[in-house]
């Protein structure tokens, strides 16, 4: 049986803090238990920490840059935040930008970013 | 049978005149290095020097690939380390196992076993003096290569500039080994200092082609991946000419002409970040 990554609730916001290493099984897991979570709580955001990631693989990037764009499509905002330096660079050298993905240094400029998100999105949706 | 002899006399020559043989070679070269040297120390070298030639005959090698010049062998190595360290020239270290010849010559008797016994230390000596070259140039690489790492060292500080503003003044060409290293500053002084907002300030950096376009680029990258802004300053009117010219795209990549003009942006989007984000009750 793998590990499953729990997807918390706060307010408005699903928390993601991803503490194991990641299998091919348990991101496809995420994907799944995160889009249903979206839709039973009418989140407006997601959060993903990845500051205990140490190791990432192009796959690994690929799926923080599909669970973004589920969440869109579910009308929620992600942001990914605690991107460890060398995590960044990993990501660099493989060619991968996570383009469309929104990042911050940490959980509290992440929530941040949500809000700008949020905010800035409404006077379109009205 | 004939190589033993020539080394048996030359142990012989060696020993008979030792004193002369070492005050003169000490002469001979102290000369060629004018005075750069005090006498007593290079007196004390070439007498360590001399000894150990001595040992190394006396053992009956003849090449100093052998065992018995071993000592001879680290000591003019190490000698070639000092005097590379003092600034002088290979020359004027080779010349400093040479001047034996000249010092021997005017001992020679003439006879064939003299001259035998002369030709014999020639090639010694040229092999030795051979060592104190390839024993500097190998001196001077590693002074090379640790001057290398210091530069990369001094010439990529990563600053912090203001709340939430790092910056990095880029001083010189900007290679593969280079950008990582500035890459991993970056990112680690991101997290040190919070900040939300990074300055490349290229205002040190010579010249600016695709491939240092290409390494810029991936360090904004990265730095954006970790959820910071970067700023391009510092881009004088020749380089801003060149990067139109090279067809270089710096896409939404903000790029400003100074360092100040970079950290007006950097300050004006915190700012606009700080009032989108105000919390109006709720979470979000």
């Amino acid at each position: 049986m793998t590990d499953r990554v729990p997807v918390l609730q706060i307010g408005d916001v699903l928390l993601v803090s991803i503490q194991v290493d990641l299998e091919d099984r348990t991101v496809l897991d995420l994907q799944d238990d995160l889009s249903k979570r979206i839709v039973d709580t009418g989140a407006r955001g997601v959060v993903i920490d990845i500051s205990a990631l140490e190791i990432v693989d192009s796959f690994v990037g690929r799926m923080l840059a599909t669970v973004a764009a589920i969440s869109r499509v579910l009308g929620a905002e992600t942001v990914v935040v605690g991107m460890r330096p060398a995590v960044a660079i990993t990501l660099v050298e493989l060619g991968l930008t996570l383009g469309g993905v929104r990042t911050a240094l940490n959980l509290e400029a992440g929530l941040a970013a949500l809000r700008r998100a949020v905010h800035t999105e409404r006077p379109d949706r009205a | 049978m004939t190589e033993d002899r020539g080394a048996q006399r030359l142990v012989e020559l060696l020993a008979d005149h030792e004193d002369d043989f070492v005050t003169q070679w000490v002469a001979t070269v102290g000369e060629s290095l004018s005075g750069r040297l005090s006498n007593a120390e290079l007196e004390r070298e070439l007498r360590d020097l001399y000894a150990a030639l001595r040992s190394g005959l006396a053992s009956g090698a003849l090449a100093s690939r052998e065992d018995g010049f071993a000592e001879i062998r680290s000591l003019l190595v190490e000698l070639s380390r000092n005097r590379a360290r003092q600034g002088f020239t290979p020359t004027e270290t080779a010349i400093s196992v040479f001047a034996l010849k000249q010092v021997l010559e005017p001992s020679l008797t003439g006879s064939a076993k003299d001259i035998r016994a002369y030709l014999q230390l020639s090639r010694l000596l040229d092999e030795l003096g051979l060592l104190t070259a390839e024993a500097y140039a190998r001196t001077r690489e590693e002074i090379i290569s640790s001057q290398a790492d210091q530069l990369l060292e001094l010439s990529t500080p990563v600053v912090k500039l203001w709340d939430g503003v790092v910056a990095v003044p880029l001083v010189g060409t900007l290679d593969s080994a280079r950008t990582q290293v500035v890459m991993e500053r970056l990112l680690q002084a991101l997290i040190d200092y919070n900040s939300t907002q990074a300055i490349i300030d290229i205002t040190g950096v010579p010249a600016v082609d695709t491939q240092v376009a290409q390494h810029l680029l991936k360090t904004v990258v990265a730095a954006r991946m970790m959820g910071a802004d970067c700023v391009i300053s510092g881009i004088r009117p020749q380089i801003a000419q060149t990067i139109v010219a090279l067809g270089i795209e710096f896409g939404d990549i903000p790029t400003k002409g100074t360092l100040a003009d970079a950290l007006r942006h950097a300050l004006d989007t915190i700012e606009r970040d700080k009032r989108l984000a105000e919390n109006r009750g709720s979470l979000l």
